[in-house]
């Protein structure tokens, strides 16, 4: 208990980034142990070649979008209480505790995951998925496999389901309305963050 | 209130009706059974006294007995053969009496919501067995092991993981697991060991059973049955991780149970002396090699399958035939290696699925699942009602009450307490914790069925003195859960607020979202450097991609296999269906087809498919043909156009023309049937709508047709002038399909100007009341020979030699230059029905199609 501790001492504000994120000393310091291993230089904050370098990361197609997403605008760097804020997005949701009427939303509630997805499509922060933007997202996503025509023609379709108000784009509202049969805590949640 | 209860009784008497259909068919079946009892007795006598002195009944059997051939005097002439067809006609007649009972349960929705059918065919199946009872004083139909095991259960559990909802079991596939082994361990452990206790307590007065027994009668008890698990699940819709765990438990579970039955089994031969730890041991191995090695088996016999269909191109018709063939073999040489056949048909269907959906044709797909949902409605329908049939037996009921109740009550209690123990275990780790309702219900679900009745009837009397015993006491648990369990199970689901299933349209966001969060996360997790769930799934997937569809599927398949991609075709499918649909039935449809689309060889078609309907036509059609080749010759000279080339704009003139001929003798000759097949994820329904105004409309098309040949015998025949005309037309335009000019006239005010010049107003007006006063018959493509003697026969004009519809009346199409109705579809949805159907229009028409061939025959002069 004592390394535990001693680490946790080391984080400044650690109870209210405890009290933020939900999330438990053990992941806490968890995550404080990759997020220095990602800081190879030792700075104290993370730039965006530092995800960079995550093999994996660098395969995933949409991988730039999610690291995109660790960044606030104009922003070049993320310290740890960003970094591990970002990552409650994705702490399951806990049925047992009990809902205080008064309490802040918490970082993974529904809306909030979806939020987090919906600003991967919407990358000029304009509150709208415009087809320009969803066709860049379906591009990545379905690589060579399919021609443009086709990509335009499932983006309209997409557009076409969702849009509710006939602007061709997608609003948050209407995002979160069309995908309200998904179980997104489901689908937005990774178990060892628990 | 009145009518009400009017609509009762007549249901009722309906409902009767069929019931007595049901029972003659029965009793025939039963009546053969007494005869071929007799049969099978004179046989003997023949063969032992050699004696040609029968009664009248017996000479006929044994004149017929294949095998004893009697000496005839005169030649047969007709000859009751009931010997030779004895067993596939009483194969027959019982499948059709037990699908007629299907069919009684059915007819009423009223009870079928409330008693689940599987109870219901159980219900029938005791009726059936009492009048057997009450006619053989024995029963002689029972449910036997091996038929059961062999002929019945296979298409069930290959139907049933051949439509498994793949992702959602193997990413359920560890819970399904442990509930499956883990729990059928516990419940056979359990159920054997506290009815041994009690036994001993003295609860069960004196039997014959010793520990060992016990545990096997606890083994073969706790297989929960998928074909009544679906049957009750699949009517009150819960929600899909539940019905995937319950589901995915049974299929399981039965296999874990055979297995488990088969190692206590071996156990009781053995006899509780020989029992020593090594023996233990090699039980519990035996029990593993024989459950994976069978999965083993069937993710082998997958791959074959998946395999043999990228080269089946070939043979399209029998595709899905492999399948099922392989399917079964799979279940068989798991069998023959003594391995679990049932988890080896299982595993086969479940994942060669995926592969093979993506290399046969669509058709076959479709012809697949229709065939296997066939086969295990079918045998699941059997297998109930035999349930019930078998029960009506004196022999097989001993009754012990202490036993029986025992039973029920350790079975239901164990059950529960299993269940909810494993998924306390479960819950530690899962992202989505299994709520308490749903672990109710999935406990409350565990609905034992034929595997268990079918492995007691496998005991052996001479190691387990009690069979009768353990057999009639499966019998009363698979009743008391089926029939019990499965009549509250709706009220409740409705009472606990279980989770339902959300019933929701496919949509391409989802789809594209779930991607999206697929990626999300994986990204997520390699942020955090952790290898949890995504990795796997994604490291799969990669594996999956790079290897596995390169061996298992065609090069074409795995091409346009993107998954959004085809759900988005899909989506277009659907659209276009509806457009049609909802376009045919507002009665107007403006298709457009591009002419390279239009190969189709319409004269051969025509040729095979309609020559004996309408004789007279093709001899038109003929003559017709040979003045346009000659006609084409000609003008080739005549513009002196390299041959190459020529050939090709003949060909191509004339399967336009040809296309336009066929075309616009279909529309004036067939009625198009509205019938249109809509599938609905169900294992036991598929419905078709049908438009009831249909009749009415070819009632209202004949008698309007018949008007029409009246009118033209009246008027007589149109001149020879506008053909002509548009004969000439043809001459002056190498390709008729590639000028918008000259099509403008087809369209609205024109033609009616014609007829009303020509036929006079009075005579139109009343023609156009006869059939708008219909339902439906606002299409005047049904009405095209109202304006042929008026004008030229539509298929000498220009491409668009149809009758306009009356959205291309009120408007004209965006493209009149390449537009052209889609006529290969309309033969599709053509039914024969309504070939005969207008056959009764066509033969009045012959009249008018007689004097069209004189025109035709005119033709060449012109050239």
């Amino acid at each position: 208990m004592g390394s535990t501790n001693s680490t946790l001492l080391k984080i400044p504000n650690v109870e209210v980034l405890m009290q933020e994120t939900g999330f438990s000393p053990a992941h806490i310091i968890r995550l404080h142990d990759r997020f220095k291993a990602l800081d190879k230089e030792g700075r104290g904050h993370l730039c965006p070649h530092d995800f960079g370098a995550i093999k994996e990361l660098a395969m995933n197609p949409i991988g730039d979008r999610i690291i995109g997403a660790f960044f606030s605008p104009g922003k070049e760097t993320v310290d740890f209480h960003t970094f591990v804020k970002i990552l409650a997005h994705f702490r399951p949701v806990d049925k047992d505790r009990p809902k205080e009427p008064n309490s802040p939303e918490p970082i993974n509630s529904r809306s909030n995951k979806l939020k987090f997805a919906f600003q991967l499509y919407d990358q000029d922060k304009d509150g709208k998925i415009s087809r320009d933007e969803l066709l860049q997202v379906l591009r990545a996503m379905l690589g060579m496999q399919v021609t443009d025509e086709q990509l335009e023609s499932i983006a309209d379709r997409t557009i076409q389901e969702a849009d509710l108000d006939r602007d061709d784009a997608i609003s948050f509202e209407e995002f979160r309305k069309s995908l309200e049969k998904i179980n997104i805590d489901h689908k937005m949640s990774i178990r060892f963050l628990r | 209130m009145f009518f009400d209860q009017q609509k009762s009784v007549m249901a009722f008497l309906q409902h009767f009706a069929l019931l007595l259909a049901l029972l003659i068919v029965f009793s025939t079946s039963c009546k053969a059974v007494t005869l071929e009892v007799g049969s099978v007795e004179v046989g003997y006598n023949d063969s032992s006294k050699s004696s040609a002195t029968e009664d009248t009944s017996t000479s006929i059997n044994g004149s017929t007995d294949g095998h004893a051939p009697s000496v005839i005097s005169t030649l047969p002439i007709v000859t009751w053969k009931w010997h030779h067809i004895e067993t596939p006609y009483l194969v027959a007649l019982w499948i059709l009496t037990c699908w007629l009972c299907k069919l009684v349960c059915e007819l009423n929705h009223n009870v079928t919501s409330v008693i689940p059918e599987s109870g219901l065919l159980i219900i029938l199946g005791f009726i059936l067995g009492g009048i057997i009872w009450g006619a053989d004083k024995a029963q002689t139909f029972k449910l036997i092991p091996t038929n059961f095991f062999y002929y019945l259960l296979p298409q069930i559990i290959l139907d049933a993981s051949y439509c498994m909802p793949n992702k959602l079991f193997f990413s359920n596939l560890g819970a399904i697991l442990i509930h499956a082994i883990i729990g059928t361990c516990w419940n056979a452990a359990t159920v054997g060991t506290a009815l041994w206790a009690c036994y001993e307590g003295g609860a069960m007065g004196t039997l014959n059973i010793g520990p060992l027994q016990f545990l096997l009668f606890g083994a073969l008890i706790s297989a929960v049955d998928p074909v009544a698990v679906i049957a009750v699940f699949e009517e009150v819709h819960v929600n899909e991780v539940l019905y995937i765990l319950v589901f995915g438990e049974s299929l399981l579970n039965d296999g874990v149970t055979v297995v488990l039955y088969n190692v206590f089994d071996a156990f009781v031969s053995l006899g509780g002396l020989k029992i020593n730890a090594a023996e233990i041991v090699k039980g519990i191995v035996s029990f593993f090699v024989v459950a994976f090695g069978g999965s083993f088996l069937g993710v082998v016999f997958a791959i074959l399958i998946s395999m043999l269909t990228r080269v089946t191109k070939n043979v399209q018709v029998i595709e899905a035939g492999f399948i099922i063939v392989l399917g079964y073999l799979s279940y068989l040489t798991a069998e023959m290696l003594s391995l679990s056949a049932i988890l080896s048909i299982t595993f086969c269907g479940v994942c060669c699925q995926k592969y093979i959906n993506a290399n046969m044709d669509e058709k076959s797909v479709t012809t697949l699942r229709y065939t296997l949902k066939v086969m295990a409605n079918g045998s699941e329908t059997m297998i109930f009602v035999f349930l019930g049939v078998s029960a009506i037996d004196k022999n097989i009921w001993v009754w012990n009450t202490g036993f029986i109740l025992l039973t029920i009550f350790f079975v239901v209690v164990f059950r529960f307490i299993g269940v909810f123990f494993l998924n306390w275990v479960l819950n530690q780790s899962r992202l989505i914790p299994i709520d308490i309702t749903d672990q109710f219900v999935m406990a409350y679900g565990g609905l034992r069925g034929a595997v268990a009745y079918g492995l007691a009837a496998l005991l052996d009397e001479k190691k387990i003195p009690e069979k009768n015993l353990m057999l009639g006491t499966t019998l009363i648990v698979v009743y008391f859960t089926v029939i019990l369990q499965g009549i509250t199970m709706k009220p409740l689901v409705q009472w606990l607020k279980v989770k339902r299933a959300a019933h929701s349209d496919l949509k391409l966001i989802e789809k594209l979202n779930n991607r999206a969060f697929d990626h999300i996360l994986a990204a997520v997790e390699d942020i955090c450097g952790r290898i949890g769930d995504n990795w796997w799934t994604r490291g799969w997937n990669r594996f999956e991609e790079n290897y596995i569809s390169w061996l298992l599927m065609k090069p074409k398949a795995r091409k346009n296999r993107d998954y959004l991609f085809s759900i988005f075709h899909k989506l277009n499918l659907e659209d276009a269906i509806n457009y049609v649909s909802e376009g045919e039935r507002q009665g107007s449809l403006a298709f457009s087809r591009s002419d390279e689309a239009a190969n189709v060889d319409f004269k051969k078609q025509f040729g095979s498919e309609f020559a004996d309907v309408m004789p007279n036509i093709m001899v038109d059609m003929s003559n017709y043909e040979l003045g346009i080749e000659h006609f084409s010759v000609t003008s080739i000279v005549k513009d002196t156009i390299p041959s190459v080339s020529l050939d090709i704009h003949g060909q191509d003139r004339k399967n336009a023309m040809d296309d336009i001929n066929a075309h616009h003798l279909l529309q004036q000759h067939l009625y198009r049937s509205r019938k249109h097949h809509r599938h609905k994820y169900s294992r036991s329904h598929f419905s078709i709508n049908q438009n009831e105004d249909e009749v009415q409309e070819i009632f209202q098309r004949t008698m309007r047709s018949r008007l029409e040949s009246f009118k033209s015998t009246k008027m007589g025949v149109n001149p020879a002038k506008k053909i002509t005309k548009h004969h000439k037309k043809e001459l002056t335009h190498k390709m008729p399909n590639g000028h918008p000019d000259g099509t403008g006239h087809l369209y609205g005010d024109e033609v009616d100007i014609a007829v009303g010049s020509e036929t006079g107003a009075i005579n139109s007006t009343f023609m156009r009341d006869t059939y708008t006063v219909g339902a439906g018959i606002e299409n005047p493509v049904f009405l095209p020979d109202m304006d042929s003697p008026t004008h030229s026969p539509p298929w000498l004009m220009e491409t668009e030699a149809v009758a306009p519809s009356q959205r291309a009346q009120r408007r004209l199409p965006w493209t009149p230059n390449r537009l052209r109705r889609l006529a290969p579809m309309r033969i599709s949805t053509c039914s024969t029905d309504s070939f005969l159907m207008a056959d009764v229009s066509l033969t009045l028409e012959e009249h008018e199609e007689h004097s069209q061939t004189d025109h035709v025959e005119m033709r060449p002069v012109f050239d």
